[in-house]
């Protein structure tokens, strides 16, 4: 008997453009990409640089406004919602690791991952053992007292990782992860995500290496800001 | 345990990235900001203080050392109190009077060198001043006129040729040059003066010379019973009473009061502060409006200093405000933290400008004060007047503030951390 349950997707793209214009200049990033996210998917955004996949990344973030087109998030149109309940979509439901690691300098490893907590308004013992735990999960409870200067650039990944899963985001969209880390350090950090993915995290990756790319289970290859491939890897 | 609200949240974050931002960042820095907010509330404060209080100055020392609380004088028409001793008789009689001093006062004139004068038309060394007499203890409990003796001695009840002068009237205290004005020269304590009142004439020796500046200063205070005698006085009618009430006394009440009692009729009574000599009153109101126009621009300059201050953190941290969007923190948490950070700068401003201006300012003005030629001038700094000034800067601070960090705040979440303009 045919469900007539509509099935709702993780993230789905539908139709999104982005287009930048400078005077009578055009550029297409993004053209009418749609695709959709199951939940617990590892998807790897890859291409050539310029292809659009971190640009895909910040639509899909919602860190960026497409020109035209839907996000929806577990079937919710998440597009134009306004500024504020995008920033509680992303506090609530989104996590970021980015290639810079984008940790705050005057904060210590812990103070970084407690900041979502602290904006959801968990109380003080509550944040504290989610900030620690999540800590732990990525190996650098032992750091957690440091600041990111004392840190190296991987462990700074990772504590960018620990906060970005420390408030349990639905999905975490990391871009070029391990653009700035040698091969051990990046090593780690995908380790860290293929354990997360495991427990059932949704992730979605830019990686323009396609030896990290095969390790996630779907790879979308961009190309002049259109999908060229979409494969799911064995 | 329930959540909390979006606000409490807010300034909870705030206040927690506040607090790590400022203890995490350069010392030096943190104090020059500090430093800054200092000067700036010490300029808010001080200027106008000091201006005010030239003039503050001047209004004390005419109350403390001419005019004390409550001052009576004749009615316009008349030479002189009428009915002086029974209104000695009720001053004397008020509880809350302190002490009172009653004082002849006549125009006169004070002549040095009169025997050395070769020629009748030699220029005279004279000066003309109002001849006071006084009871000298009575003078002293009011006005402390023996405090301000600069050199010689203050008189005694036995002194009955003596005379105390003015500094108004030597040269060797006032060095100015004016057509017209007339100033002894080559005075010393002990020297015999000519002094004339009318037809009346009498030696003296001079016995000190006071400097209070104040209307004092253009006196010749001798003794009341020998003013008295050379002026024919005999009724013992006073031209002037000075009031000095006791402590937490309503100086208004007290004037209601002796007016109530039929001082009014025959006399003028008039608090210290409605008998200064109206220049003077307009010349405070002239400072007060001017240290207010200097006040609202230190504020103004306060606030642009926290606005660029705020601003110069707010763009150089633009990257960090755009993560901080770009997972979740609202735009008013952050807001909160520069608010925070700026109110935090300027509370520490204006304690250390307090503590600078009551633990060293003011008590060293007050030991030191300004020297003026028309008075000592003192710092006004009223802790009432202080705080209202301490709050209008925490205000133009917020406000300061909380406008850079908005603008920045405001800016495209991802142009932000990308650092794109």
């Amino acid at each position: 008997m045919l469900s007539l349950v509509e099935i709702k997707y993780m993230i789905e793209a539908r139709n999104i453009t982005k287009r930048f214009e400078s005077g009578d200049s055009v550029l297409m990033a993004l053209d009418n990409i749609s695709f959709k996210v199951e939940t617990g998917e590892f998807v790897a955004i890859t291409g050539r640089s310029g292809s659009g996949k971190s640009t895909l990344m910040y639509q899909l973030g919602l860190l960026d406004h497409p020109t035209s087109g839907d996000i929806l998030l577990e079937g919710e149109k998440v597009t134009d919602v306004g500024a504020d309940r995008q920033t509680r979509i992303r506090l609530n439901s989104l996590g970021y690791v980015f290639q810079d690691y984008a940790l705050i300098p005057e904060l210590t490893a812990l103070e970084n991952v407690l900041l979502p907590l602290m904006m959801q308004g968990l109380n003080k013992e509550v944040a504290l053992a989610k900030a620690e735990n999540s800590l732990e999960r990525i190996g650098l409870k032992e750091r957690m007292d440091h600041l990111p200067s004392q840190l190296s650039g991987g462990q700074q990944q990772r504590v960018s990782i620990a906060r970005a899963v420390a408030h349990d985001p639905k999905i975490i969209f990391a871009d070029e992860p391990t653009a700035n880390l040698d091969s051990e350090s990046s090593a780690l950090v995908l380790q860290n995500f293929l354990s997360l993915n495991a427990k059932g995290q949704t992730i979605m990756m830019v990686t323009h290496e396609p030896e990290y790319a095969k390790m996630a289970h779907r790879v979308i290859t961009l190309g002049d800001g259109k999908i060229i491939s979409d494969i799911r890897n064995k | 345990m329930p959540k909390k609200t979006s606000v409490l949240r807010s300034a909870s974050l705030g206040f927690f990235l506040a607090y790590r931002q400022v203890r995490r960042s350069s010392v030096a820095t943190t104090a020059l900001i500090v430093f800054v907010m200092t000067l700036t509330f010490l300029n808010l404060v001080v200027v106008r203080g000091v201006l005010v209080g030239l003039i503050q100055g001047s209004t004390d020392v005419y109350k403390k050392y001419y005019a004390g609380d409550i001052i009576i004088s004749n009615l316009p028409k008349k030479d002189y109190i009428q009915n002086s001793t029974n209104i000695e008789s009720i001053v004397e009689g008020l509880p809350w009077v302190e002490s009172y001093t009653p004082r002849y006062v006549q125009g006169g004139k004070i002549e040095a060198e009169y025997k050395t004068k070769l020629r009748e038309t030699d220029a005279s060394n004279e000066a003309n001043g109002l001849v006071t007499g006084i009871d000298p203890a009575k003078e002293d409990a009011t006005t402390h006129l023996s405090s301000k003796i600069v050199e010689g001695e203050y008189l005694t009840t036995s002194d009955t040729d003596s005379v105390i002068l003015g500094s108004n009237l030597l040269k060797k205290y006032t060095n100015v040059e004016a057509p017209g004005l007339l100033l002894l020269e080559r005075v010393n304590i002990g020297d015999k003066v000519r002094l004339t009142i009318g037809e009346n004439m009498r030696e003296v020796t001079v016995k000190g010379f006071i400097q209070t500046k104040t209307d004092a200063d253009q006196r010749i205070f001798m003794l009341d019973s020998t003013l008295r005698n050379l002026i024919g006085r005999g009724d013992f009618n006073v031209d002037e009473i000075s009031i000095k009430l006791k402590p937490n006394t309503d100086v208004f009440l007290a004037k209601s009061a002796l007016l109530k009692s039929g001082v009014g009729e025959t006399a003028r009574v008039q608090t210290a502060d409605e008998a200064l000599p109206s220049f003077l009153i307009d010349i405070k109101n002239t400072f007060g409006l001017l240290g207010n126009v200097v006040g609202s621009i230190g504020l103004v300059v306060a606030s642009i200093t926290i606005f660029i201050v705020i601003f110069i953190n707010a763009i150089t941290r633009r990257k960090y405000i755009g993560i901080l969007k770009g997972i979740g923190i609202s735009s008013s948490a952050i807001e909160f933290a520069y608010v925070i950070q700026s109110m935090f700068y300027a509370l520490l401003g204006i304690i250390f400008g307090m503590a600078i201006l009551y633990g060293v300012m003011v008590p060293y003005i007050n030991v030191h004060p300004i020297k003026f030629p028309f008075s000592d001038g003192i710092l006004v700094a009223e802790l009432s007047s202080t705080l209202i000034r301490a709050g209008l800067l925490l205000i133009a601070t917020l406000i300061a503030g909380y406008i850079p960090a908005r603008i920045v705040v405001k800016q495209n979440t991802l142009d932000a951390i990308l650092g794109r303009n």
